[in-house]
Order: C-alpha cells, then sequence, then structure tokens
C-alpha cells in the first residue's frame, strides 16, 4: 500500500491537477459538492456529496445531436466532444458501487457511447467511510464502507493518506504521482477499517433485511396493497429520483431553432407525470402507479435483469432530501412483510 | 400536545363527525415525519405525531382530499392557516367539508440545521426545556433549539390562527416585528452585479426537481405550463444555463399576492436555495407599492395585483424615480 502524508497533501493534488481535471468535494455555504480542484482548493471530509458522482458520467442535460436545415438538404451535426481525461478524488463506497450499476445499463448493446467515453476517460479515486450517518445503509447492499472500490481506493489514517491501486487505470495514476508517495504497511488502515466495522453496527438501517426482494416476488411486490398508502403523502417531484446516484431515465426531446434542431437529453424522472408518455398516452396515470414504478425497479426489476444486483446502493439521499420523508427504505420495511 | 391532538381525532373519528384526519405521521428517524390520511383509530395510537419537527403545511393536501368528499379534520399550525384561506378564496377547497384545528406552534427545528453541526448518526431526540438533546451514535450533544429552529420559524410573521373551528393551545399574535424583510433589505441594498452574482449562485444550484412548486399550496394549477410538453419548455431541465432561474422568476409571478409566506418552498429544496427571499421581495413590495397586504388573511378581499384603484401607482413611474413610491 502506497501512502502519502496528510501535509503533502496539496502536492498530491496539484500533481495529479497538472497532469488532467481533477474533481473533489469542497465545502460550499450550503453543504458538499464536487468541484475543480485548483491551488487554494481545500478538499472536503464531509460524509458525501449533495450530489452524486454520477454527474460526471451522465450529466444533467446533454446535446446529442444538431440539425440544420439549408433548403432541402438536412445536416446532421455530430456535437459530441471527446472527452478529456480526469480524477475523481473522494468518490463514498455507495457512490462508486453506483457506477457499476450505471454501466450494466448504458455500456450494454447498444452502447452509450457518451456515456462510455466519460467512463473510458475518467479515473475514480474513492474515500473510505470514518463516521457513517444514519441515512447510510450501504450495508444492506453487501457495500462495504470500509473498502470503497474505483480505480484506487484512500483511507485517511494516522497522519496519512493510503492509496491502494485496483485497476490498469489506477496504476498509472499512481504511477504519475510517485515521486510523492512512499511504501507503508496497512496496519493503520486495518485498525481504522475494524474501528469502523463497529461503529457501523449501531447504525439502524446498515443490516436492513433485502430477502423480502429476493426471487420470483415481481407480482406480489407489484400487487401490495400497500402502495397506495406509501404513495399517498407523494408529491410527484423529482427529488428522490435526481439525488440519487442510480437513477439512470432520461428524456430526448428536440428544440426548434428557427432553422434546424437540437437534439438534447436530460435526466428524467418515473414521479413525473409525463414519465414514458407515447403517442397513444401515458402508461402511468397516476401517482400510485409512478411512485411504484421507483421502487419496484430499484427492488424487483433492476435485480430480476441484473443477476440480483439491487439498483439502490444505500447512499440515503433520498432518505435526507425527501420533502415528506417517504422513501425507498420505509418502502422496503412495509413490503418487506409482505412476504409468505 | 401530541396527545391533546391524537385523543381529539381519534374523538371526532370514532363520534363520525370526520371519516378522516390529515395529521402526521412518525417517520423513520427522529426527526422526519410524513403527511398522512389516518382513516383509522389504532392508526392514530400508533403512529400520529407532532413535535418539533412537524413541519409539513397540511393544507395544500387538502385540494385533492375534498375532491373525494366526505368530511375530514385537518391540524393547522398559524403560518398553515393562511394557506388554508388562501385555498379557499382561490375555490380550492371546501370549506364546508373541514373541520379545521388550529394548533399552537412555538416554531419547528430544521434538521439540517443540526447536522451542519456535525452531528451525525442520529438515534434519538429529546426536547428538554429550550434544548435539544441529541443522541447519536458518536455520542449527545446537547443544544439550544432556537440555534438550530427553521430559518422561517425565526421570522414567524404570525402565531396567530386566522381561521379555525377549535383550537388546541394556544393562538398568539400577529408579529410585525419578526424581520423577514431584513435579508430583502440587504439584497436591495446590493449593486444590481452583486445582487445578480447572489441570485446565480444560489438558483443555479437548482436541479429542477419541482419539489418547491409541488408543495407550494399557491401552485394549484391542474396542469403546469412547465408540465405541458406543447407549450415548448422542460419542465425538467434548463435548456440554456439561464433557465433555471426564469423558472423562479416565473414561478414567484405567477404566485405574487397570493403567497402567504409560508415557507415550504425553502424548506422542501434539495438544493437549500432561500427561495423565500424572492417571494418576500414581491410581498415587501407590493406592501410598499400598493399599502400592507396579507395573502390568506381573509377569504374575500382581492390581492393587490388582482385590484384596481385610481390611486394605483405606476410601477413603471415607481421605477423612474428610483424605487420610491
Ligand atoms: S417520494 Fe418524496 S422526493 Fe420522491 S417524488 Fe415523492 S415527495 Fe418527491
Ligand atoms: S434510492 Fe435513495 S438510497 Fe438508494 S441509491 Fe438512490 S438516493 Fe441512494
Ligand atoms: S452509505 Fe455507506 S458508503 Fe455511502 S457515505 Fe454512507 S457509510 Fe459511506
Ligand atoms: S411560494 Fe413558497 S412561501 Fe409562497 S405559498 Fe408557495 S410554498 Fe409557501
Ligand atoms: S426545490 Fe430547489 S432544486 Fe428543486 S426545483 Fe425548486 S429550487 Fe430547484
Amino acid at each position: 500500500m502506497k501512502k502519502i502524508a496528510l501535509s503533502k497533501l496539496n502536492d498530491f493534488f496539484a500533481a495529479i491537477a497538472a497532469e488532467e481535471k481533477l474533481y473533489l468535494p469542497v465545502d460550499g455555504e450550503k453543504g458538499t459538492d464536487y468541484k475543480l480542484w485548483s491551488e487554494g482548493v481545500t478538499y472536503s471530509r464531509a460524509l458525501n456529496t449533495n450530489r452524486s458522482a454520477k454527474d460526471f458520467f451522465f450529466p444533467q442535460t446533454e446535446n446529442i445531436v444538431d440539425f440544420k436545415r439549408e433548403g432541402k438538404t438536412i445536416e446532421v451535426i455530430d456535437t459530441r466532444t471527446e472527452a478529456e481525461d480526469f480524477v475523481v478524488f473522494g468518490v463514498r463506497a455507495c457512490d462508486a458501487r453506483s457506477f457499476g450499476i450505471l454501466d450494466k445499463v448504458f455500456l450494454a448493446d447498444p452502447v452509450d457511447s457518451f456515456y462510455a467515453s466519460r467512463r473510458a476517460h475518467g479515473t475514480i479515486v474513492t474515500m473510505a467511510c470514518t463516521r457513517p450517518a444514519e441515512t447510510c445503509f450501504c450495508g444492506a447492499f453487501g457495500i462495504d464502507m470500509t473498502a470503497p472500490e474505483g480505480d484506487i481506493s484512500c483511507w485517511i489514517a494516522e497522519d496519512a493518506l493510503w492509496l491502494s491501486a485496483n485497476t490498469e487505470k489506477g496504476e498509472a495514476l499512481l504511477n504519475k504521482v510517485a515521486s510523492l508517495t512512499e511504501e507503508g504497511d496497512t496496519a493503520a488502515v486495518d485498525a481504522q477499517k475494524a474501528a469502523v466495522k463497529e461503529i457501523a453496527k449501531k447504525l439502524p438501517l446498515q443490516n436492513l433485511p433485502t430477502d423480502a426482494f429476493k426471487g420470483d416476488v415481481l407480482l406480489e411486490k407489484f400487487n401490495s396493497a400497500k402502495w397506495p398508502e406509501l404513495s399517498k403523502a407523494c408529491l410527484g417531484c423529482g427529488t428522490c429520483t435526481f439525488v440519487c446516484p442510480t437513477c439512470q431515465c432520461y428524456d430526448v426531446f428536440d428544440f426548434d431553432t428557427g432553422h434546424g434542431v437540437k437534439r438534447a437529453r436530460c435526466w428524467d424522472s418515473c414521479m413525473y407525470s409525463d414519465f414514458t408518455k407515447m403517442a397513444h398516452g401515458n402508461s402511468r396515470n397516476s401517482q400510485v402507479e409512478r411512485f411504484r414504478q421507483r421502487f419496484m425497479h430499484k427492488l424487483v426489476y433492476f435485480p430480476m435483469n441484473n443477476g440480483g444486483e439491487f439498483g439502490c446502493v444505500g447512499c440515503g439521499r433520498c432518505l435526507s432530501k425527501c420533502p415528506i420523508n417517504m422513501n425507498i427504505v420505509k418502502v422496503m420495511k412495509s413490503l418487506g412483510g409482505d412476504a409468505e | 400536545m401530541q396527545e391533546l391532538m391524537k385523543n381529539r381525532a381519534i374523538e371526532l373519528l370514532s363520534a363520525g363527525e370526520v371519516d378522516r384526519v390529515v395529521g402526521w405521521k412518525k417517520g423513520e428517524f427522529a426527526y422526519d415525519c410524513t403527511p398522512a390520511i389516518f382513516t383509522d383509530a389504532n392508526d392514530l395510537r400508533d403512529n400520529f405525531v407532532y413535535d418539533d419537527f412537524t413541519a409539513p403545511n397540511l393544507s395544500k393536501y387538502l385540494v385533492a382530499e375534498c375532491k373525494k368528499g366526505g368530511k375530514m379534520a385537518v391540524f393547522l399550525k398559524p403560518c398553515d392557516t393562511y394557506s388554508f384561506n388562501q385555498l379557499q378564496k382561490e375555490h380550492r377547497i371546501k370549506r364546508e367539508l373541514i373541520h379545521v384545528i388550529g394548533i399552537e406552534c412555538n416554531g419547528k427545528a430544521d434538521v439540517d440545521k443540526i447536522k451542519a453541526r456535525g452531528v451525525d448518526g442520529i438515534t434519538g431526540i429529546t426536547s428538554e426545556g429550550a434544548n435539544f438533546v441529541v443522541e447519536t451514535i458518536y455520542g449527545n450533544e446537547t443544544m439550544p433549539k432556537y440555534e438550530v429552529m427553521a430559518e422561517r420559524c425565526l421570522t414567524c410573521k404570525s402565531k396567530k390562527h386566522m381561521v379555525y373551528d377549535e383550537l388546541i393551545g394556544e393562538t398568539g399574535d400577529v408579529n410585525p416585528d419578526c424581520g423577514r424583510f431584513d435579508m430583502v433589505a440587504k439584497l436591495e441594498a446590493m449593486t444590481p452585479d452583486e445582487r445578480f452574482a447572489f441570485w446565480r449562485g444560489e438558483l443555479s444550484r437548482c436541479i429542477r426537481c419541482n419539489a418547491c412548486r409541488n408543495v407550494c399550496p399557491a401552485c394549484t394549477c391542474e396542469q403546469c405550463v412547465f408540465d405541458n410538453p406543447n407549450s415548448g419548455i422542460q419542465q425538467k431541465v434548463a435548456v440554456t444555463s439561464f433557465e433555471e432561474n426564469m423558472f423562479h422568476i416565473i414561478r414567484a409571478y405567477h404566485v405574487a399576492g397570493r403567497c402567504t409566506d409560508c415557507g415550504e418552498c425553502s424548506r422542501v429544496c434539495p438544493q437549500s436555495i432561500p427561495l423565500h427571499l424572492l417571494n418576500r421581495k414581491f410581498i415587501k413590495d407590493m406592501n410598499e407599492l400598493y399599502g400592507e397586504y396579507q395573502a390568506g388573511e381573509d377569504t374575500t378581499s382581492r390581492a393587490p395585483l388582482t385590484n384596481y384603484n385610481m390611486d394605483d401607482c405606476e410601477p413603471s413611474i415607481v421605477h423612474e424615480r428610483g424605487g420610491k413610491a
């Protein structure tokens, strides 16, 4: 394992930023968010960012193609710009797992070339959690907060940043900053892992059972009588979907520019009334159905199509952001009792 | 309070005076609750909650509930009664179906403020006089309630209920010196560039989740213009980097004179955007240009922008004079 003294953290960031763009969590007046690093920017050790790291690979809006009309010809313009190499530092274990979930959607055939290009150019450096919150339930999905995935995993323990590369991309990045690092044994990191695992045991949701959503439960859960009650207070806003690191739906729309068309896509939300609206109308006409879609997707449809992997990473953002405090945990607890 | 309210709700339900009660249900943690429609006394007994965190304004739920018919009881804090009146004025709810229980409110806490103090892993919160004792897996923290009180409660305009059929606890007074326009005055004192920078900084964080609109008791259009794909605008995406600013400005205009300053929009914003400042600017301007007016104070008066008096000022002239009426 490599290590860098915390006093040299700034040099480490500077060395990376000299090579490629570096984004990391930075405290603002209203919480923490990823920002571009430049000299003077301080890394925040806050538990997690307001917006998830999904934005780097699947931005909220992007142009996908332009059409330009001149007389009787239509020119199709590829607006894609090749992504530059970049590094995202400080991603937590939950968000790191979300990339694996998004990959299953966007990298499956037909490959989403916009997403694929960003994934190819991005290096993810993760940071182990030391002070998890009550809203964290990563453990329920088998995510180890003390050993985050990513190209490089990091720990801040004692007076050093400890780094361990997991992929070739990660090795390559570590090589670039080799002059700053030294070899260290894993004792400090091991001690921290053990201590944090003890903390995690005290968290209320780390062992939230997921068994009720395994196996052939689609119809039973879909037809549960509990959906109307659960969704009753839901405002149909898109907060839970827009803060979620694994929500992946998008809408494609055209803008008439007067002399052509701009085609763009943006995040969509199953909580919205025009979600999946087609020529014949809408397939989900009530908020109960829309609400059910969100949770069925995460807990039943996604796992059924992806070898049992759940579509939630337990980051807890929807728990703390929903205006009415209705969320996936309450749904799991309520529907969990439906089994048998 | 909670027990009194719960017992009264059970009584009303059991006596058949109402067939449902709009209240709040206990949440997952010590600090969250979900608005709920109770139809069952046992459910009320087990799950009803009223505490320092039951912030959601229940009045908007009455719009949908009234469409279903039947009698209902609702618990309203003083600020919520303004929303109720405004909804009645706009014929969005049926007064005769609703039994309004006005409830005393001493201000609600904002858990984000608790968390902003670095308090995490919360497993319990107890109220001890003027303090909260927050139990966490990392140890207990004691903090004065007023330090973690929600912004809107720190500048509460009125502890007086504008409407009620019965009261639980006390009703208080209107507080003209609540200071709710202080921050607006600060913004007004900025140079246009500073103000532009302030709002760009705030509004550029908007993720267009529409929570502010969907929670707003003044936003009860059957279909919002932003939800109509034929309107040429998208409700979920900003086409240019200025569009989310426009969304908020349009919404502020639309609720001008109808916004009661209930503060729900700022409460729900996941990006902590101080939307109330936009609405308060409108309220302050209208007060200054057309005379004091408080939306939701009554159910009959005409709002400044839907009324016409011969001596109404011309805002354009006011503008030319440098903002003095
Ligand atoms: S569950 Fe909550 S965040 Fe999601 S749409 Fe409903 S009210 Fe909004
Ligand atoms: S559903 Fe909620 S907890 Fe799960 S990943 Fe999405 S935001 Fe996080
Ligand atoms: S959910 Fe787990 S991995 Fe994510 S921030 Fe919380 S403790 Fe860390
Ligand atoms: S705009 Fe905000 S403060 Fe005004 S009525 Fe709507 S939610 Fe309440
Ligand atoms: S609630 Fe906040 S983030 Fe959501 S649309 Fe309103 S201002 Fe934007």
